[in-house]
């Protein structure tokens, strides 16, 4: 158990007036409210952080407790052992009346000295709950996962559910399961379920949106005479037809051989390939007196 | 779930300690729409996570409901923003 120095949380001096501390959390939390950064998990452990430090210096009696104690600390396992018996007796308490956003755990530290939060009497802000706490999970996939719909089970928070990932889903994009949150309170409904997608693209083909890239190499001679090649697209080979005389960086438009559209069955986007001709190397002389040949063709025309 | 489609207002003033008047005020802010049937006030469960919001802000930030609708505007344009953020992203990876 480490000892917590409330003072720096809050960011004031070991002589700060009540009103100071007041003034300091206030102006805190203010900046961390979670609800003021979604999202942000390191600016909701701060705010409870703070929290804790205002229900310590903000409350004369704690304070006073706190500051005697921060002088022996030495003696802070002793007194956290003491504690325990009484400590447990909350907890199960606690895990009754508590749920959803308002729950402050509050650290081993503080409960060691002021027992579970219930105990002491704190500023008496309402702790009433009603729907349950909203889950926010992240799921890694690979793009050719979520080219087709499919369903898979999930464990969030030691419960499997089943949910359906639509085809198309974007990298970075947020689903709400409705319902899968935590239980809410006297009957309230339960909260929800936020699924982020993390998408890691691990196929040859650039995303964008539902639209997909990719550059193939064309030799010089289909370039020049046109021909017929075989490209990847993303689900199976197809034939293309080159154009003659087909120049370099000449982008074609393969129509719905893209991605699926996003809860749209059916509709894909585009695949759109840029040829890159391959000037051929290691000629032989006879390809080079050729070449030449060509060169001089073109200069007398 | 479909039990929670409507929520009465009175229930949820009683259990999150806040006056039917205060709601009334959210809905002349036009922060939560309330509407009426068989004399009883109810409000949308869609709304419920932000009538929740905006009571936490209130009492845990001291804000008033003109600073809380200043604030819900932003926070809804900051989450705009931040699709459009991952939007572009994902686009410029096209020409990495």
């Amino acid at each position: 158990m480490k000892y917590i120095d409330y003072y720096s949380i809050l960011g004031i001096t070991k002589g700060a007036s009540q009103s100071d501390i007041k003034k300091a959390y206030r102006k805190l939390a203010r900046k961390y409210h979670p609800d003021v950064n979604p999202n942000d998990s390191e600016a909701e452990r701060k705010f409870k952080q703070i929290n804790e430090a205002n229900e310590v210096l903000g409350n004369v009696e704690n304070r006073k407790k706190y500051d005697e104690y921060g002088k022996d600390w030495q003696h802070a396992d002793e007194i956290a052992k003491a504690r325990k018996a009484q400590q447990q007796h909350q907890r199960s308490y606690q895990s009754q009346h508590s749920d959803g956003f308002r729950e402050q755990d509050f650290s081993d530290f503080f409960e060691s000295m002021f027992g579970g939060r219930s105990s002491a009497d704190f500023s008496g802000k309402q702790q009433v709950k009603f729907r349950g706490q909203d889950y926010n999970a992240e799921l890694i996939l690979k793009l050719n996962e979520v080219y087709t719909t499919h369903k898979r089970t999930l464990t969030v928070n030691g419960r499997n559910i089943r949910i359906t990932i639509p085809a198309g889903i974007e990298n970075g994009q947020t689903i709400k399961i409705k319902g899968h949150g935590g239980p809410g309170r006297s009957g309230g409904p339960k909260g929800d379920l936020f699924i982020t997608f993390s998408i890691e693209n691990n196929s040859g083909f650039k995303r964008d949106g539902d639209n997909l890239y990719k550059t193939i190499d064309l030799d010089l001679y289909t370039a020049v005479l046109g021909g017929e090649i075989m490209v990847d697209t993303f689900d199976g080979k197809v034939k293309l037809k080159v154009k003659p005389e087909t120049q370099n960086g000449t982008r074609v438009k393969l129509k719905s051989k893209g991605f699926p559209v996003y809860k749209r069955e059916g509709h894909f986007g585009d695949l759109f390939i840029t040829y890159r001709v391959k000037t051929p190397t290691n000629l032989t002389s006879k390809e080079k007196e050729l070449f030449r040949e060509l060169a001089s063709l073109k200069a007398t025309k | 779930m479909e039990r929670y489609q409507y929520i009465e207002v009175k229930e949820f003033c009683m259990g999150h300690g806040v006056t039917t008047r205060f709601m009334r005020e959210l809905h002349e802010f036009g922060l939560i729409e309330i509407f009426q049937k068989n004399n009883v006030q109810y409000f949308s469960n869609e709304e419920l996570a932000k009538a929740e919001k905006i009571i936490r802000l209130y009492s845990d930030l001291d804000i008033n409901l003109e600073g809380i609708e200043v604030i819900h505007d932003l926070l809804e344009r900051i989450e705009h923003m931040q699709g459009e953020i991952i939007a572009l992203r994902n686009k410029l990876r096209v020409y990495e």
